[in-house]
Formats: structure tokens, sequence, C-alpha cells
């Protein structure tokens, strides 16, 4: 299993990302993301408990469609919006096909407490996979792409929200605070290997590019 | 962005455009009642349940709640 994790500044007050995080799709960053529909919503305490299904594009090569053989993959997005304490948090895993590769990410927006007017978004990450002779590498392939797209998904969301709110300054910051905690040393993954597993990592994510 | 099912797109972008608007106007203002779009979202859902259906999803797998609870994934500890 591979851990990732990083934070980024959005220059939009709390208030705007939580309204820009229901538009987010589509956006230039996000054409491989095919259908997006709310499944259950319910407000619970004063919170707003939502749950989404996307589908996405399943480009993969003709050798792993023996681990994968279907047109789309799907994910789950849960999320709980606190209004109260400025928090919107987000928790996303793929349905199915888990065992070739499963990335689950949580993705919470709060209001900076240095300033009020931007948002904190902290992101982590968890990528594992079950594949015998092959799960080191593709988890370390997962980290690595995570890893480098990053600010592309932020990109994305960044797009909407200066369409919405055009009048506002571009992306503060991004941090990279990545913890790195390997269970498994995949340091020495085969390239090969490596290039397997990327189309699986790639059609397993709805927010890379 | 398209719904799941084709037969739903329009009563999705009827929700949403709805959902959005009381997003907004309403629960982000403290007016957390959300029966202004209960029928518009109840159409849509029958709609997208059937497409889910037919799209033979792993329901159960579905229908999982992960965020806060036990099951939800931890960061791990800093050393």
């Amino acid at each position: 299993m591979k851990f990732f994790e990083n934070s980024t500044v959005f220059n939009y007050s709390w208030e705007q990302v939580a309204q820009g995080f229901w538009r987010r799709y589509p956006n230039p960053h996000s054409k491989h993301v095919l259908s997006e529909d709310t499944i259950s919503r319910e407000v619970k305490s004063g919170k707003l408990i939502t749950k989404r299904i996307l589908s996405k594009t399943n480009n993969i090569p003709k050798w792993a469609k023996k681990f994968i053989n279907t047109t789309y993959v799907y994910i789950i997005e849960e999320s709980i919006v606190d209004p109260k304490n400025k928090s919107l948090v987000t928790y996303t895993r793929n349905l199915g096909f888990t065992k070739v590769m499963s990335v689950t990410e949580k993705v919470v927006y709060k209001q900076s407490e240095e300033n009020p007017s931007k948002t904190v978004v902290s992101r982590y990450a968890w990528i594992d996979s079950q594949v015998k002779g092959f799960s080191r590498a593709i988890c370390a392939f997962g980290y690595e792409r995570f890893k480098k797209n990053a600010n592309v998904m932020i990109g994305g969301f960044n797009y909407v929200l200066q369409n919405m709110y055009p009048h506002q300054n571009v992306i503060h910051s991004v941090t990279s605070t990545t913890a790195n905690k390997i269970k498994d040393a995949a340091k020495n993954a085969s390239e090969l290997a490596k290039s397997k597993a990327a189309p699986i990592y790639a059609s397993l994510h709805p927010n890379q590019s | 962005m398209d719904s799941i099912g084709a037969a739903c797109h329009e009563l999705k972008k009827q929700y949403d455009d709805c959902f959005n608007l009381w997003f907004s106007e309403h629960f982000l203002r403290g007016r957390t009642n959300d029966s202004m779009c209960a029928s518009l979202f109840k159409t849509y859902q029958d709609c997208v349940k059937k497409a889910m259906k037919e799209q033979n999803l792993d329901l159960d797998e579905v229908k999982k709640d992960l965020l806060g609870t036990s099951q939800e994934k931890k960061p791990p500890q800093k050393s």
C-alpha cells in the first residue's frame, strides 16, 4: 500500500469552493469523465450528506483486459458538507476491480485559519493492489502518477472556480508535503511493470487527466 | 454533465439546477429544509436507479458508506 498526501490553498472562500464542488464536471481536465449522478442525499444534524456515482472511460491495453474486461469504470464519491464549521470532506473509491488496483482518496476543504477568503485543500490517497507479482509495481506507479497529477486535478477545479468567479485571482500556491509511507518496499519495481500498470491506474481514477 | 442513463439526462439537469440554487441560497445560509427539490430528486432517482440496475453494478458495494465510519481509511501515524 502507498500513501500520498499534499495540501493546496485556493484563492476562493470556502462558500465559493463548496458551490464549485458540485459544478466541477465537465472541465477541460476531465474529458474522460462520462457521467455523474447523485444517488443519495440527506441533511443530517445540519450537514449535507451526499453519495454520487461517476463513470469514466476505461482505455486499457489488450493484456490488461484479462483483469478488467469492461468498457467503463465506476467511482463512488461520498461527501459531507458542514456549513457551520466550513468544512467539506469527500471520500472517493473505485467500484469493482479493487484487487487489481484500489484508489481511495479523501479530500478536506476547510476555510483557511489565516485568511477567511481562502480555502485550504488537504488531499490524502491510498493506493493498493493485490495482483500477484505486480502489486508493488502497480502501487509504485500509482503513487508516482498521483503525485505528478495532483496539480492537474486542482487545475480542473480551479478552472471551474475561475469561470464561476472571474474577478478573483487564480491559484495561490501548492505545497507538497508528501508523507511517503511505504509498506511494500517498492523501490525496485521494474520499468516494464510500471508501464503496464499505467493504463490500469489511469482507468481507475476519475480525476486524472 | 451527463447521467449514467441516457433517459435521465434531462431529469438530472433539472434536479442539479434546483440543487445548486438550493445549496447556494438556502443551505449555505443556514436554511436546511430540503423540500425545495424533493419531487425533482424523486423522479430523477427513479430513473437513475433503473439505469444502475441495467448497468449490472454491484449495488451492495455502491450502498456501502465508508466516510465517517470506522471503515474509513486513516492517514498513517506521523513518526
